[in-house]
């Protein structure tokens, strides 16, 4: 069965060294076709279909397989993975070569070949004794490849004859390279290449925008003007970046200057951190994020950064004027504001993604050539090629880039998808969903084939080192329509007198086993991402709503924390167990609530929850007298039409005593698991910190206060939390939230970390030593790592070895941070979205709102009726400068003879400004006080300002 | 640069070959004329001599004679151009020593010692050629040179290493798969009765996964028996028939 080959390989660099290795040829490797006799034994079973009937080409009406080369592979990936590509043969040349060479390619195309719908079969060639080749004298390693895979589409043509005469199967050979082709059409192989083919898919021709458009080379010497200078290439970039000519730094584009943009430096150099980029010419083809080359200009050369807003506008594509605007940068410029400025010189390494955005129709009607504006301002314009332009026109795309050629004034792209109307929800939440990062396509097959599966019951296998704890009296407490339950209580009286509590959460652990696609994909996506009006899972669907989800009176597997406590609420034993459980009732925090106020009810459930309250109470009373802070920002919740999912109304939310009761268990069982984990495990137990804020960040909150008369400390903890509690004022009630609101913003990021690699473990919002996430495993990535940490520290689970490497751990916290803002982004975005939705509906309106922040030419303003915070500009673009003072030490801006402080009360008028169609947002403009030649504008002019209306919280 | 890609997904290994398989074995015994016992092994492009004098009277102390069974004396070595760079070794140094010791041990517990007591039984191995799984091949070489000493065993001694890749255990370890630095095992069996003579790990594995990886290493040690057989039969008809002349 073996054939037994010995070659050469050629040195490695540095040393000559001689390797030899085997090489074993198979005879048992399949075609993957059914029906063929003589692979009828190979171990996979037949993938292709035996009669391909789809896609309909007219270039080759017969049924046929289709082979793309690398190239292909890796550059129109984007055309393969639409679902009317199906029956492709990889071969594993082409496979290794994308590996090599796009990660990202790669794991698509592995996604791809799992789906079984696409019938992409991966031919092991280069095993194969009659298709492996040996590279020849004098070829080098691309030709050896290029005529391997031809040696494979032969081989695979002649063996489908021999298959079966009458029905010509055939294998049709898809390249982009010119002489690959010939070369191939030479050896009697039906070849096309990507564009031929798609072209000649007369069924489908929308696929040919996605088609990414190559410059070939002979194409670009024709078109005349270089505009760019060369790009150098990575070697000579790496040894001038060895020498000390050139820096190597993060490309970062300017959002209001298309013709500036600046390079932060990688390492730790004081001098020259971020050099200014000016000119189209020394941009020289770098788009934002990507890692770029710089060389530094001589003094002479440097410039000032404009203030200048430039958006390039327009269809022009000659140089000049682009010029001219370039002068008109260096215009008035001041010896001291010189920055180190300098040239890209070359490309480490792209960051290109698929970008959102709208098309810009070309003036020319029957022109394919248009221009795309992606949402994001610090991306440039992009040429695409497409028929469907009219069709397009007003609706969000998404386009990748695929090259910048030197005489191209725009980046070349292609289509990728049409996500809907501008304004539709969908489109608006796919866009946000995509600009901010969060993983939500469907889960791939991978991923599903490790669900458990149904109907599922709970075995005697999953019994093993369970606790029968299904005769408890468990219930959960949770807000209306929430079909993720992960937490459920119980409180019940021991014989001794004392208390026992339990803290029951579902036990995602069992089914997310560590390593497998399921457990990857949830690592990836972190969280679970809670839109206005849509939830992004973290876990498929089968697990967040059904087997984990604590629903009542079914069995379900928990992970429960049981305190035995006295009545004072002083833990005297903590217990930690798997377990199974019988919810008894899910209840909506006003139903918990209902019950506990209730005089007549009295079963078992009311009972446990009367217990729990009690001892939550005391809980709560005992943290905040260590010092934890009760902070407040205002949240909205949108009343939605039942039907078309509009937001009629906004409402803040309202908070129950049931709130903080389930709350205060949650932050005790996440502070016993936090210690116990940290006790077992002391270099990896991830936890989660909350760094106390520098006295700096404070100021803004002790000026703001001390203008209204009241005095805030600031130096520890409980000294803000009692001097919060002391501020009020008898004519002013609201001021106590405001002030609130403002010291939210004056906090930290609270961050997961490794405990190994960090000593600074104190969590100061809730003023604990130590802290972590454990109640919450459907929707937090962290807190599945949690439970697995203290399913080994108990002996229910074994240990594996990623999970005791804490330079793992800490990359899976740092991706998980990233994950968390960005939800908050997203979730923020969404928010601000459904907000214009819901003024676009209101018309115009006036409220009464109070001023946040004083700025230089501005008011941040917060509408408490709606929990909306806007900005009130006092400049406009058109109209006389008015007179503007701004004092930094009472936050206060005289405008006119006008003088607003911060807490004044102010009203102003709501209005969705919808000038700018990618960029709609909600404009606010003052009412009351009136200040004659402010306010209320005539015309709604785009100010372009790019403040966005809801400030992130920092 | 991604890594090397150690199984792929249709379940091939960098050399072409499936999770479970051997790479081929070829093997002769009786090489030198001079020894008691010889062969000469290739485990793919492993190779090793094994050379057999014994049991013999002890040599040098007599202090070292054991008074119920034979003394086994393993030596190691590896020759200067095993390698793709070409390096001295010194005599005696530690790995060679401790492969010295390793093969005692599992040649103790197969050879039927008590029959010779107050003897020495002499093991020399070098291997010649080094591309993985050098303690598997030195055991299968000298098992097959004690058989050609005609000295008395339990049973064969057939080893075969074994790795762990992504969930799957790989049989027959090359150089460029222990070069990646996952767990690697190696193990001597007696065939027959399924009892191990040495078992030897480097690198983390869990637990849990013990059994398949040992699983995998001793199917592969019981086809290194069905070919070790064979060449063993080989050369006794062979031996049969010169004698017949």
């Amino acid at each position: 069965m073996l054939k037994s080959k010995t070659f050469l390989k050629k040195t490695r660099a540095g040393g000559v060294m001689k390797i030899v290795r085997e090489h074993y040829l198979r005879d048992d490797i399949g075609c993957g076709a059914p029906g063929c006799m003589a692979c009828g034994g190979a171990h996979e079973g037949p993938v292709l279909e035996s009669q391909p009937q789809d896609p309909a080409s007219s270039l080759c009406p017969w049924p046929h397989y289709l082979m793309p080369d690398t190239n292909v592979l890796l550059h129109q990936i984007d055309v393969l993975e639409d679902p009317a590509i199906r029956n492709v043969i990889v071969l594993q040349t082409v496979l290794q070569e994308v590996r090599n060479r796009s990660a990202p390619v790669y794991k698509r195309i592995r996604d791809v070949t799992n789906n079984q719908e696409k019938h992409f079969y991966t031919f092991t060639n280069e095993h194969h004794r009659e298709t492996y080749v040996e590279q020849k004298q004098g070829e080098n390693a691309n030709d050896r490849n290029d005529r391997a895979i031809r040696v494979a589409a032969k081989w695979y043509n002649e063996h489908l004859k021999k298959m079966s005469a009458e029905n010509q199967l055939q294998v049709i050979f898809i390249t982009n390279d010119r002489k690959n082709k010939e070369k191939a059409v030479e050896e009697g192989i039906p070849a096309f290449t990507c564009e031929e083919y798609v072209k000649s898919l007369t069924a489908n021709p929308e696929l040919i925008d996605r088609l990414a458009c190559l410059s070939e080379e002979g194409n670009e010497i024709e078109s005349g003007k270089i505009i760019f200078s060369e790009h150098l290439p990575l070697s000579k970039l790496q040894q001038g970046i060895k020498s000390g000519t050139y820096l190597q730094g993060t490309f970062r584009a300017s959002r209001e200057n298309y013709l500036e943009a600046t390079v932060w430096i990688h390492g730790d150099t004081e001098e020259n951190k971020e050099i200014l980029l000016q000119g189209l010419k020394h941009l020289n083809r770098a788009i934002h994020e990507d890692i770029v080359a710089v060389e530094l200009l001589s003094k002479s050369q440097w410039v000032a950064p404009s203030s200048v807003v430039l958006h390039d506008e327009g269809q022009n594509e000659d140089v000049e004027k682009e010029e001219e605007r370039e002068r008109m940068l260096k215009a008035a410029v001041n010896e001291k504001m010189l920055k180190p400025t300098g040239r890209v010189v070359g490309i480490i390494k792209r960051n290109w993604r698929p970008y959102c955005g709208m098309l810009s129709k070309s003036d020319i009607k029957e022109s394919r050539r248009h221009l795309f504006t992606p949402a994001d301002r610090r991306i440039p314009r992009i040429r695409i090629e497409t028929r469907q332009a009219s069709t397009l026109e007003g609706r969000r795309i998404i386009v990748a880039i695929d090259g910048w050629p030197r005489n191209s004034r725009y980046p070349n792209g292609h289509f990728v998808k049409n996500l809907g109307e501008v304004g539709e929800k969908e489109t608006e939440t796919e866009v946000l969903l995509l600009e901010h990062d969060v993983p939500h396509q469907p889960f791939s097959q991978a991923v599903l084939s490790f669900l458990p599966k149904m109907p599922w019951s709970i075995t005697e296998k999953d019994m093993k080192n369970r606790e029968d704890l299904r005769h408890l009296c468990v219930c959960s407490v949770d807000p209306p329509g929430c079909t993720d339950i992960d937490d459920a209580l119980h409180c019940r009286e021991l014989e001794n007198g004392n208390l026992e509590v339990g803290v029951h959460i579902a036990d995602v652990s069992h089914f997310i086993r560590p390593g497998n696609a399921l457990d990857q994909e949830s690592a990836r996506r972190g969280t679970t991402v809670y839109l206005c009006e849509k939830r992004i899972d973290m876990v498929p669907e089968l697990l967040s709503s059904n087997l984990c989800s604590l629903r009542c009176n079914v069995d379900r597997l928990a992970f429960s924390c049981i305190w035995e406590m006295n009545h004072s609420a002083e833990i005297l034993k903590t217990r930690f167990t798997k377990s199974v459980i019988n919810s008894r009732a899910s209840l909506t925090y006003a139903e918990a609530q209902m019950k506990i106020d209730s005089a007549t009810m009295n079963d078992a459930i009311t009972t446990s929850l009367r217990r729990l309250n009690k001892l939550a109470k005391i809980l709560k009373k005992g943290r905040i007298e260590k010092g934890a802070l009760t902070l407040s920002s205002p949240e909205v919740r949108f009343h939605m039409d039942s039907e078309t999912h509009d937001p009629i109304d906004l409402q803040t939310k309202e908070l129950r005593e049931t709130n903080s009761m389930v709350e205060e268990f949650m932050l005790l069982a996440n502070i016993s698991v936090a210690k116990k984990i940290h006790e077992e495990f002391s270099e990896h137990a991830l936890l989660r910190k909350h760094p106390a804020p520098p006295p700096s960040n404070y100021e803004i909150l002790v000026k703001a206060a001390k203008s209204k008369n009241l005095e805030i400390k600031t130096d520890t903890a409980k000294s803000l939390a009692e001097s919060l509690d002391r501020a009020e004022s008898p004519t002013f009630p609201y001021l106590n939230t405001l002030l609130r609101i403002l010291a939210t913003r004056c906090m930290m990021q609270a961050v997961y970390f490794c405990s190994g690699m960090d000593n600074d473990f104190h969590h100061y919002g809730l003023a604990s030593p130590i802290y972590t996430h454990f109640t919450s495993p459907i929707r937090r990535y962290a807190d599945i790592i949690v439970h697995r940490l203290l399913a080994v520290a108990i002996g229910a689970d074994c240990t594996y070895p990623d999970l005791t490497d804490k330079h793992k751990l800490a990359d899976i916290c740092k991706n998980l941070n990233f994950r968390h803002k960005m939800a908050q982004y997203a979730q923020r975005a969404s928010v601000a979205f459904h907000t214009q939705l819901f003024f676009k509906s209101k018309g115009i309106v006036s409220e009464e709102a109070y001023i946040l922040f004083v700025r230089k030419n501005a008011i941040v303003v917060l509408i408490p009726k709606y929990g909306l915070e806007g900005t009130v500009f006092f400049e406009e673009k058109d109209r006389p400068k008015p007179r503007l003072i701004y004092d930094d030490e009472v936050p206060s801006l005289k405008i006119e003879d006008t003088v607003f402080h911060i807490f004044d009360k102010v009203k102003v008028k709501i209005m969705l400004d919808s000038s700018n169609l990618q960029h709609q947002k909600i404009r606010m403009s003052l009412i009351e006080p009136q200040i004659p030649g402010i306010g209320i504008p005539t015309d709604i002019s785009n100010t372009d300002l790019d403040e966005p209306e809801r400030k992130p919280l920092r | 640069m991604a890594g090397l890609e150690l199984l792929s997904d249709q379940g091939y290994r960098v050399d072409g070959r499936r999770a479970g398989e051997l790479r081929k074995i070829q093997a002769r015994m009786g090489v030198f004329a001079q020894a008691d016992g010889s062969a000469y092994i290739e485990q793919g492009n492993t190779k090793a001599l094994a050379v057999v004098y014994g049991p013999h009277e002890i040599r040098g102390s007599r202090a070292r004679a054991l008074p119920d069974r034979a003394l086994v004396n393993c030596q190691y070595s590896s020759a200067t151009f095993s390698t793709g760079e070409r390096k001295r070794r010194p005599h005696g140094d530690r790995k060679s020593c401790e492969m010295g010791l390793q093969l005692r041990q599992t040649f103790e517990a197969a050879i039927l010692t008590q029959l010779h007591p107050r003897s020495q039984i002499d093991i020399y191995v070098q291997v010649l050629q080094a591309d993985g799984g050098t303690y598997a091949a030195c055991v299968n070489a000298a098992t097959l040179a004690v058989l050609d000493a005609g000295i008395p065993m339990r049973d064969f001694v057939c080893a075969c290493s074994a790795g762990f890749v992504d969930g799957t255990a790989l049989a027959d370890l090359s150089h460029v798969e222990e070069a990646a630095g996952g767990p690697q095992l190696a193990l001597a069996l007696l065939p027959a009765s399924g009892q191990i003579a040495l078992l030897e790990m480097d690198s983390r594995l869990h637990e849990d996964h013990l059994d398949q990886v040992l699983e995998a290493a001793a199917q592969a040690a019981r086809d290194v028996h069905t070919l070790l057989d064979r060449v063993v039969r080989q050369h006794v008809r062979e031996a049969t028939i010169s004698l017949g002349d």
